[in-house]
């Protein structure tokens, strides 16, 4: 498949198959907080992001206000919009307004991460495709974990929790061969998360990613500030 | 409290977090600095997502390094994403497996 919609389904297929396990976890989860398969995979559909998801449910489940709600999904997604500023500066002249509005909905680390490394600009088919594929990965295990508990043996979901990690290196190991600056970036980002996780035990996941991400790209752009012709 | 109004707040702050900022910012960043820093922000992000939590992701800090080493491993020779994915996958697998025969 030659098509951009047809590129961005099979760019979406490693993302969807690790969603799928992901998400399995997050139904079984839902469930057990009384949510109905339904409700859970509405969720799914509605916010295709894990931590958001996993922290709603539970103040569902706390019965916690509607403040508290958009709060913590605020500070927990904030990453999001970093994430659609960068998007933005490379999207191609097709990209209307109606197109961004529906794009949008599919920013999440794993889709930004192969849309931010796509050669030369962004397209809206190419984005649908790869959100297409992630969603009905997203929902489908959200459904299958909230409905059917456990279908596969423990060896086998416990394996695919390294899926999407195993993608992320993918994505970053290759440029930071090629290119010093991004081996330093990765390396100081990897680095200041160790102390997050080993140092700052009361931290949240999902702002200590945040602060390490800001920091060490700041470090990048101070040491190794990119040269004009060298901007995509 | 219905549980359809939780669902509802979830949704529209999560999806006004990715709309806002990719659909009204126009204009084409002009600063040397935010620029580069943009561009590292991906890399950073993911570093930052994948280490440590990389060795926690199968429940067994010993396969996670086996998968962890074989994704290195093949991503250091550019294969595709797909293949290094799963192949890390197979590989904690495999190793869960000969684990308890040693």
């Amino acid at each position: 498949m030659k098509s951009e919609f047809g590129k961005g389904m099979i760019a979406g297929i490693p993302i969807g198959l690790g969603y799928l396990s992901v998400s399995f976890g997050f139904g079984i989860m839902a469930a057990g907080a009384g949510l109905s398969a339904f409700e859970a995979f509405m969720i799914s559909l509605t916010n295709l992001t894990s931590a958001g998801q996993a922290q709603g449910v539970s103040i569902i489940a706390a019965g916690g206000t509607l403040i508290e709600m958009a709060l913590v999904q605020l500070i927990i997604n904030i990453r999001y919009a970093l994430m659609a500023i960068s998007l933005s500066q490379k999207l191609d002249d097709s990209f209307t307004f109606p197109k961004r509005l529906l794009a949008a909905y599919g920013i999440t680390d794993e889709i930004f991460a192969v849309c931010s490394t796509v050669k030369g600009t962004l397209k809206p088919n190419f984005m649908y495709g790869i959100t297409l594929i992630s969603t009905i990965g997203w929902v489908t295990g959200t459904f299958l974990g909230a409905a059917a508990g456990e279908i596969l043996p423990a060896e086998i979901t416990a394996a695919l929790g390294l899926v999407l990690y195993g993608m992320f290196l993918a994505i970053i190991i290759p440029p930071a061969r090629k290119e010093k600056s991004i081996l330093i970036v990765v390396i100081t980002a990897a680095a200041l998360s160790c102390i997050c996780k080993y140092l700052v035990p009361g931290l949240s996941g999902g702002f200590a990613v945040i602060m390490c991400a800001l920091v060490a790209s700041a470090v990048g752009a101070l040491l190794f500030p990119r040269k004009e012709d060298e901007q995509e | 409290m219905s549980i359809w109004i939780y669902i509802a707040v979830m949704a529209v702050v999560t999806y006004l977090i990715r709309v806002l900022p990719f659909a009204f910012f126009r204009q084409k960043i002009k600063s040397q600095f935010i620029k580069s820093f943009l561009y590292y922000v991906p890399y950073a992000v993911l570093s930052a997502m994948t280490i440590p939590a990389i060795f926690y992701s199968t429940g067994n800090i010993t396969t996670a390094v086996a998968g962890t080493a074989v994704a290195l491993i093949l991503a250091y020779f550019d294969l595709p994403l797909i293949v290094v994915a799963l192949a890390a996958s197979g590989a904690a697998y495999l190793c869960g497996l000969i684990l308890p025969l040693l």
